[in-house]
């Protein structure tokens, strides 16, 4: 009968630790996020009259490099069909709008104007005016930020149609 | 048992409440060590020592650091270096025994390799020896944030990212480590308290884990040899120090790990006084920013090796043997399928696999060190395959193994 008594205290006891334990791993976890106020300040407006052609931009949006390039004629003329699908247009001209992180490890890549492409220094990866991946070790082409056109200006951190159109069809993650 | 007697002197009324002859006869003088060992067998000794001094330099740069993104970078390289009396001091000494103990742990790694001593027994004082690793290599990392400077801010975000495990994409998992988009004042402050708390804390319990490990195997020796301890020790204390083949820990093998210890201290301290430079890398006296990344980003040179691991493969691949690299040294003792735990140089093939492996992440040091590009990638991609063949041969290459 005692030995019962004590296991009914063990377990008893093991009830209350456990969903004390549970509770204080849920707090901290929620501790550890980030606050509402940087989750909230997440939106930059591009005026796009302002760029010149094949001369790289480097905006900022939450904090992460954003590059823009208007494209010259040139450009427009050797991009394929899957090239364009990537190009974002404001007032009929084309643009790169990509966020500025190599998508192997973040590292920002250099853009070289007499070649039009970048390198990421970091690993030696490579992307070209497009922001396609010409060389691994990035997996995957230069990512396109979260952007709505507004007249001249571009929204960056809001999903206009045109880029949630990007995103259905795997352009972009 | 309560029982308490009058004292007959200080030492006494201490012992009977805290039993410390007791205490000191487990812990010193009748914790047997082996005559037959070298130099090499300090190194445990000379780590201890080495983490009390990153303890005291840190307790006295923290008293002027401050952990915030505007302010890290001066209150480091202009308070604590410029203001701040012998504030260079701590410093230095804090950088150069961070660079070193690496330097130390690594010899302390190859000797126990070398001489079979995570067997037949051993297992928990290597796995609780590679916990001290990876503790070790979070500590360092962590504090390499805290002057915030380029380095601190781009590595930050290379080895935060690696957390998106690569085609997974888990980048939520990213920025809640980070605590925001990128790093920024969030990072900062959490980083800072690992580093200063957290972390310390949890290497102070292991090394109470690891020095546990030791006390029921005792070290290992150079010839492998299994000693019948009770016997060895009952010979010493009958009178027969010469026919026995174990000595006491304290005070008589403490004597000469102190001096290993002490010899070991004046190299330090030479570095401290006239080379802490090769501790501080120049990219880092530039302070953070978001938005430039230095042209060649690599890690401080004790991570060179398994960052060279990861560097020739893509994403996922390369994580994949970044991730083999981190965790393949735990499963060494159960990896090795010879019983034999003697020197490597007697154990046949296993000799061969000791060399290329010491061999081999020395080149991937030095290949992580060089620009990833032409012929340096093609021998760091190498260097890397070889790392990975190294252990999956181990098993085999042990098996065939004769007993000695
Ligand atoms: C960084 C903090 C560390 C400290 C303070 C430390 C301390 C010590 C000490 C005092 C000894 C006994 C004396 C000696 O043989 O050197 C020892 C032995 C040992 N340590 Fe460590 N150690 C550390 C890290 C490691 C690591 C990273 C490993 C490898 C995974 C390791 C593996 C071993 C092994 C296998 C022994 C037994 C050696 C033998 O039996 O001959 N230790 N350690
Ligand atoms: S971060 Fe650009 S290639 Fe690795």
């Amino acid at each position: 009968m005692k030995n019962g008594r004590r296991a009914f205290m063990g377990k008893a006891f093991g009830a209350v630790a456990g969903v004390g334990a549970v509770a204080s791993l849920y707090a901290m976890k929620k501790s550890w996020d980030p606050l509402p106020s940087v989750r909230s300040a997440g939106f930059t407006t591009l005026d796009m009259s302002a760029y010149k052609e094949n001369e790289l931009v480097v905006e900022k949006w939450r904090g992460k490099p954003i590059f823009v390039l208007k494209k010259t004629a040139a450009m427009l003329a050797k991009q394929t069909d899957a090239d364009k699908a990537r190009d974002v247009l404001v007032n009929g001209e084309h643009y790169m709008v990509c966020i500025g992180l190599c998508t192997h490890l973040g590292c920002i890549p250099g853009y070289r104007p007499e070649s039009s492409d970048f390198l990421c220094a970091c690993h030696g990866g490579m992307y070209d005016f497009t922001g396609m991946v010409t060389k691994a070790p990035p997996p995957r082409g230069l990512d396109i930020p979260p952007f709505k056109v507004d007249g001249n200006k571009l929204v960056l951190g809001e999903e206009g149609p045109e880029y949630k159109k990007m995103k259905e069809t795997g352009i972009t993650l | 048992m309560a029982h308490f007697t009058k004292a007959t002197s200080v030492h006494d009324w201490i012992n009977q409440r805290l039993g410390i002859d007791t205490v000191r006869r487990v812990m010193a003088t009748e914790y047997w060590i082996p005559k037959n060992i070298n130099f090499l067998w300090a190194m445990g000794m000379v780590l201890a020592i080495t983490f009390a001094l990153l303890l005291v330099s840190g307790i006295f740069l923290l008293m002027y650091y401050q952990p915030n993104v505007n302010t890290a970078f001066d209150s480091v390289n202009y308070t604590i270096m410029r203001e701040v009396d012998f504030g260079w001091l701590w410093r230095h000494v804090h950088g150069v025994a961070a660079s070193v103990v690496f330097l130390v742990i690594y010899i302390h790694m190859f000797t126990g390799i070398y001489y079979g001593s995570y067997k037949n027994g051993r297992e928990m004082i290597w796995i609780s020896g590679m916990l001290l690793f990876v503790t070790f290599s979070a500590e360092a990392f962590s504090g390499y944030m805290l002057p915030w400077g380029q380095m601190s801010y781009w590595a930050g975000m290379v080895i935060t990212n690696l957390f998106s495990l690569g085609g997974l994409h888990a980048d939520g998992i990213v920025e809640w480590i980070r605590g925001d988009y990128v790093p920024a004042q969030a990072f900062l402050d959490r980083f800072f308290m690992l580093h200063v708390l957290l972390l310390p804390l949890a290497i102070m319990g292991v090394i109470g884990l690891h020095f546990g490990a030791l006390r029921i195997p005792h070290v290992n020796n150079q010839d492998g040899e299994e000693l019948d301890f009770e016997k060895e020790a009952a010979k010493y204390k009958a009178g027969d120090k010469k026919g026995s083949k174990v000595i006491a820990f304290a005070n008589d093998f403490m004597s000469k790990d102190l001096f290993v210890v002490g010899i070991f201290l004046i190299f330090f301290f030479y570095l401290v006084f006239f080379h802490y430079d090769f501790a501080m890398d120049p990219v880092n006296f530039d302070p953070a920013d978001g938005l430039k990344t230095p042209a060649h980003i690599y890690p401080e040179w004790y991570f060179l090796w398994s960052y060279e691991i990861l560097r020739p493969f893509s994403t996922n691949i390369g994580l994949m043997a970044f991730g083999f690299a981190q965790v393949i040294f735990f499963l060494l003792p159960f990896l090795d399928r010879s019983p034999n735990a003697i020197p490597a140089n007697r154990r046949g093939l296993f000799s061969l696999w000791f060399w290329a492996m010491l061999v081999d992440m020395i080149v991937l040091t030095a290949m992580g060190k060089l620009p990833p590009e032409g012929i340096f990638s093609t021998i760091g991609l190498v260097a890397a395959l070889v790392f990975i063949g190294l252990w999956i041969a181990l098993p085999f290459i042990t098996k065939s193994e004769k007993k000695a």
